[in-house]
C-alpha cells in the first residue's frame, strides 16, 4: 500500500477559514513589517559596502577580548559575529576610505595582531566591497524581485484572469515579507545569497498557486452551477496531496543541506525552508480564497476556454 | 499517450545520451582526459572560486582619468603635427588641458587656418561612415585652438583603453606564474580578475594597482624657486613630488616614454644594490641617444607614475638604447617594477571596487559538506517518491538521475562555472522535476478513485498536469531570465542553472517518465495500479 500523506478525499473547509487566515497573514507581514523597520537588515558588505574576514581559531576566542584587540588595531569599529562554530568568527570593519591598497593594509594589520596573540589563525575567506558597488548591488537586487513580481503578475493576468494575478501578488509580497522580517528577526546575515533565495521563493510559491489557480478554472468550467465557495474548497482540497507531497519532498532536501550543507549555504537554505513554510500556508489559505474577496465570476472564467486550449498541447 | 512514434523515442534517448557523453569528462582524471581526441566533449564544469579557493578582484577605471589620458595622448599628436607642417613649424604658446579640453594659441594668426586643418586630417575618423571623435575650433582669443574630445571619441577612447587595459593585466598576471586567471571586461569601465588558487591577493594588487607609466622629462633648472614654492610652474613646465622628497620642475613634454621598451629586468647597480634595468626598442634607442647628447651636463627625471624615482645629470650621451633606474629598491620591488615595465603601462588607473578571497581548505569543506548534504538530500527525496508512489516512483528517481546528469553536461559544454548558489539551483530544480511528478502521479491517483480504467486514468494524468506543469514553469523561466539580466555575481550562477534546470526537468520528468510508463503499460498490461 503507498504511502498517502494526505488520505483519499480529505475535505477541508479553508474558505470558512478564510477571515482567520486573512487576519493572521496581516498580522504576520504587519509584524515581520514592523521587524524590519525596527531591528532592520543586517546587511551583508554585498549591500553597504565594507570589509569582511573569516576567520578560524585554533581555540574559541572570547568575544570581548577579541573585539577589544581588533579595536586597538585602529582600523574602525568592529562587528564580530560567530559563524558556524564558536572557533570560526566573521569580523566586520567598515571599508577604510581613500586609495586602492587600503583594504589590504587593514587586513595586514589585523591579520599581524591576531597572529601575535592567537596561535595558529587562519583567514579563510576576506570580502571587501566598496560604497559604490554596494549601492549598484542594491539597486539590481531590488529591480531582480521587483520586476519578478511584474511580469509573474502580469503572467497569471494573461493566462487566467486580473484577480487571479492580484490574488497571487498579494501572496507573494506576503511570503517575501515575512521571509525578510525572519532575517530581521534573527539578524542572520542578508546578502546576494539570500536575494536569490528570495527570488527562488516567489518561483515556488508561484507554482504553488498556478497549480490551485489552474484546478479552480479548471472546476469552475466543469460545474458551472457549483457555488464559487463550494469550488474553492474542491480545488484547494483536490490539490492539497501535491501541494503537501511537494513540500514534504522539498523540506526533506533542504533540511538535509540546511544541516549537514556548507556554513556558507546557511542563511540561503534557511530562507528557503521557511519561504516553503509560508509559501504552501499563503497557497493555501490566502491566494485562493482572496478570489471571493476579489469577486471572481464564473462567466468569466468560462470565457476562458478558447485561451486555455493553446497551452494543452505540452507534453 | 501510449503511442510513442519510433522518431520520438530515437530523438528523445539520443539528445539524452549527447548530454551524458558532455557531462562524462567530468567523471575522468586528467590523464584519460588527455587521450580523448579532440573535437570530442572534454571540458570539465570548472569549479567557482567559492568552491575551490581564489581571489576575485573586480577593478574599475574612472572615465574621467580615460578622458585625461586621451587629452594628453591629444596633446602628442598636436604637437608632433604641427611640427610636421608643411613650410616649417607651426609655433604654439600656451597649450594647456582643462574642462576635458586641450587649447592652445598659434602664434603666428596667419597660419591658424593650416594649423586647423592639418589637425582636423590628423583626427579625421577611420573609415566612411564613423563619427569624429574630436571636434577642432578657434577660441574667443585671436589664434587660440580649442581641441575637444567628442562622446564618441570618449567612448571610443574608453573602449580602447579598457580593452588595451585586459591586455597588460593579463601580462602581468602571466608573470606571476599563477595558472588559469580569467580576465573579462564587465560594462563600460570594469575589469574582474578571478585567480583560481591564489589565497593572498597581495601581490596581486600591488602589480594591477600601478598603471606603471614611465617617462623620460628634462629638468627645468630655469624654473623660479620663488614661483614653485607657491606652487606655479612655468609655461610648458610641471612640478612633481620626488621619492626622495622635495619637489622637481620638469618640462611637460617627455623625452621618451615605457611605451618603446622592450624589456626590463633586475639587476644591481655600482654598489650592489638592486636596480631595475632595461631597453629600449631601436628607434626608441635612437630618439633617447638623441635627447642625451643634445642634452649633456643637464639633470633628466625618470618619471613612474608621476613621482620622480631620480633625477640624475647627463654626462655623457648614452647611445647603447638602455639603461638602468636605481632608487632604494629591495629585491622584490626591483623585480615587481620589472615585470611592471615589460608588461607596459596601463592606459587608466584602476582601484579594486570589490575584492572577494576564499582559502582553499574552506572550499575544499564546502564540496565536502554540499556533497554529503546532497546525497542525503537526493536519498530523502528518491525514499519519499518510491514509498509513495512505488513504481512511479522509480521511474521518477530514474528521470531524477537522468536530469542532473543533463544539467552537468549542458553545463560543461557551454562553460558556464559551477559555484554554491548553482549547486543550490540544482537541488530547486530537482525540486521542480519532483513537482511534476508530484502533480502527474496525484492526478492519476484521483482519476483511478473517480473509477477510471488504468489507461484513461494515465492519460488524463498526465494531459491534465502537463498544462499545470507548463503554467508553473513558464513562469519560473521568466523570473529566472529576469535573475540572470538584472541580478549579479551570485543571483547570475543561480539563474543560469535554474534555467537549464527548468528545461531538463520538464523534458525528463514528464517526457521520459511518460515513455517509460508507456513501455510498462503496453507491454506489461496491468489490470489495475498500484499508485
Amino acid at each position: 500500500m503507498p504511502l498517502k500523506l494526505v488520505p483519499d478525499n480529505t475535505n477541508i473547509g479553508f474558505v470558512k477559514l478564510r477571515f482567520i487566515a486573512f487576519a493572521l497573514t496581516l498580522a504576520l507581514t504587519i509584524g515581520a513589517g514592523a521587524l524590519l523597520a525596527v531591528r532592520g537588515l543586517n546587511l551583508g558588505v554585498d549591500f553597504v559596502g565594507g570589509l569582511t574576514m573569516q576567520v578560524e581559531f585554533a581555540q574559541p576566542p572570547a568575544l570581548d577580548t577579541l573585539r577589544g584587540r581588533v579595536d586597538r588595531v585602529g582600523v574602525g569599529d568592529s562587528a564580530l559575529q560567530e559563524f558556524g562554530n564558536d572557533r570560526t568568527i566573521l569580523i566586520r570593519l567598515p571599508l577604510p576610505e581613500g586609495e586602492e591598497g587600503a583594504v589590504q593594509r587593514v587586513v595586514g594589520k589585523v591579520r599581524t595582531a591576531l597572529e601575535q596573540d592567537y596561535k595558529g589563525v587562519k583567514f579563510a575567506r576576506v570580502e571587501s566591497v566598496s560604497g559604490k558597488v554596494s549601492d549598484e548591488l542594491i539597486t539590481d537586487g531590488l529591480w531582480a524581485v521587483g520586476l519578478s513580481m511584474l511580469f509573474v503578475a502580469l503572467f497569471t493576468w494573461f493566462r487566467f484572469e486580473w484577480y487571479f494575478g492580484v490574488s497571487t501578488v498579494v501572496a507573494l509580497v506576503h511570503d517575501v515579507v515575512v521571509t525578510m522580517g525572519f532575517f530581521a528577526l534573527t539578524q542572520l546575515e542578508f546578502d546576494l545569497n539570500i536575494v536569490a533565495a528570495v527570488l527562488t521563493i516567489i518561483g515556488y510559491s508561484l507554482n504553488d498557486k498556478v497549480v490551485i489557480d489552474d484546478r479552480i478554472r479548471e472546476n469552475l468550467r466543469k460545474y458551472r452551477q457549483m457555488d464559487i465557495k463550494q469550488i474553492i474548497d474542491l480545488s484547494v482540497n483536490e490539490t492539497l496531496p501535491r501541494t503537501v507531497m511537494t513540500s514534504v519532498t522539498l523540506l526533506a532536501a533542504l533540511i538535509a543541506l540546511l544541516f549537514l550543507g556548507p556554513e556558507v549555504i546557511f542563511g540561503f537554505t534557511a530562507a528557503m525552508v521557511l519561504g516553503i513554510v509560508v509559501g504552501t500556508y499563503s497557497s493555501i489559505f490566502v491566494s485562493s480564497s482572496l478570489l471571493i474577496t476579489l469577486g471572481v465570476k464564473q462567466r468569466a472564467a468560462g470565457s476562458e476556454d478558447a485561451r486555455a486550449k493553446g497551452a494543452e498541447r505540452i507534453g | 499517450m501510449l503511442d510513442f512514434p519510433k522518431w520520438k523515442t530515437w530523438s528523445m534517448w539520443a539528445t539524452v545520451v549527447l548530454c551524458l557523453l558532455l557531462a562524462l569528462p567530468n567523471a575522468l582524471a586528467p590523464s584519460t582526459l588527455a587521450l580523448i581526441p579532440d573535437g570530442l566533449p572534454k571540458s570539465q564544469l570548472p569549479l567557482g572560486l567559492d568552491l575551490r579557493g581564489g581571489s576575485h578582484l573586480m577593478l574599475e577605471a574612472t572615465a574621467l582619468d580615460v578622458e585625461k589620458a586621451k587629452l594628453e595622448s591629444l596633446e602628442d599628436t598636436v604637437r608632433g603635427e604641427l611640427r610636421s607642417a608643411e613650410g616649417g613649424a607651426i609655433a604654439i604658446t600656451d597649450l594647456s588641458l582643462n574642462r576635458g579640453r586641450l587649447t592652445f594659441t598659434v602664434t603666428d594668426l596667419a597660419r591658424v587656418d593650416q594649423a586647423i586643418s592639418l589637425l582636423n586630417k590628423a583626427t579625421a575618423p577611420l573609415g566612411v561612415g564613423n563619427a569624429r571623435e574630436v571636434e577642432i575650433s578657434r577660441g574667443s582669443v585671436p589664434g587660440q585652438v580649442i581641441v575637444t574630445p567628442t562622446a564618441a571619441g570618449i567612448a571610443a577612447a574608453i573602449d580602447g583603453a579598457m580593452a588595451q587595459a585586459v591586455e597588460v593585466i593579463r601580462k602581468r598576471i602571466d608573470e606571476l606564474g599563477t595558472r588559469e586567471p580569467t580576465i573579462v571586461r564587465q560594462g563600460k569601465t570594469r575589469i574582474v580578475v578571478q585567480v583560481p588558487g591564489l589565497q593572498d591577493p597581495e601581490a596581486l594588487k600591488a602589480l594591477l594597482g600601478k598603471t606603471a607609466k614611465l617617462e623620460f622629462k628634462l629638468v627645468d633648472t630655469a624654473a623660479d624657486p620663488e614661483e614653485v614654492a607657491q606652487g606655479r610652474a612655468p609655461p610648458g613646465s610641471q612640478i612633481l613630488t620626488s621619492q626622495e622628497g622635495g619637489q622637481v620642475v620638469v618640462k611637460r613634454r617627455a623625452i621618451i616614454t615605457g611605451d618603446q621598451l622592450v624589456d626590463s629586468q633586475v639587476s644591481t647597480d655600482q654598489n650592489g644594490a638592486p636596480a631595475v634595468s632595461f631597453r629600449f626598442d631601436s628607434s626608441g634607442g635612437r630618439r633617447f641617444a638623441q635627447a642625451t647628447t643634445e642634452n649633456v651636463g643637464k639633470p633628466f627625471a625618470i618619471i613612474l607614475d608621476g613621482m620622480v624615482i631620480s633625477a640624475p645629470n647627463i654626462n655623457e650621451p648614452i647611445l647603447g638604447g638602455s639603461g638602468i633606474i636605481m632608487g632604494n629598491y629591495t629585491v622584490q620591488s626591483a623585480n615587481e617594477l620589472a615585470i611592471l615595465l615589460r608588461s607596459g603601462k596601463l592606459p587608466v588607473e584602476l582601484k579594486v571596487v570589490e575584492e572577494r578571497t576564499v582559502g582553499p581548505d574552506l572550499g575544499a569543506d564546502s564540496i565536502k559538506a554540499g556533497i554529503i548534504a546532497s546525497i542525503v538530500a537526493v536519498l530523502a527525496v528518491a525514499g519519499l517518491m518510491i514509498m509513495t508512489y512505488g513504481r512511479f516512483g522509480v521511474y521518477s528517481v530514474i528521470a531524477l538521475a537522468i536530469n542532473v546528469l543533463m544539467i552537468l553536461g549542458i553545463m560543461s559544454a557551454a562553460g558556464f562555472t559551477l559555484t554554491l548558489p548553482g549547486i543550490a539551483g540544482m537541488v530547486l530544480t530537482i525540486g521542480a522535476a519532483v513537482d511534476a511528478n508530484v502533480l502527474i502521479n496525484e492526478r492519476i491517483r484521483e482519476e483511478q478513485r473517480k473509477g477510471r480504467g488504468v489507461i484513461a486514468s494515465v492519460e488524463t494524468g498526465f494531459k491534465e498536469a502537463s498544462r499545470t506543469i507548463w503554467d508553473a514553469n513558464s513562469l519560473n523561466i521568466i523570473v529566472a531570465i529576469i535573475m540572470f539580466l538584472f541580478g549579479s555575481g551570485p543571483i547570475k550562477g543561480f539563474a543560469v542553472v535554474l534555467s537549464i534546470g527548468i528545461a531538463t526537468s520538464v523534458f525528463t520528468a514528464v517526457t521520459i517518465v511518460r515513455w517509460m510508463v508507456a513501455r510498462w503499460l503496453t507491454n506489461a498490461r496491468p489490470a489495475t495500479l498500484s499508485i
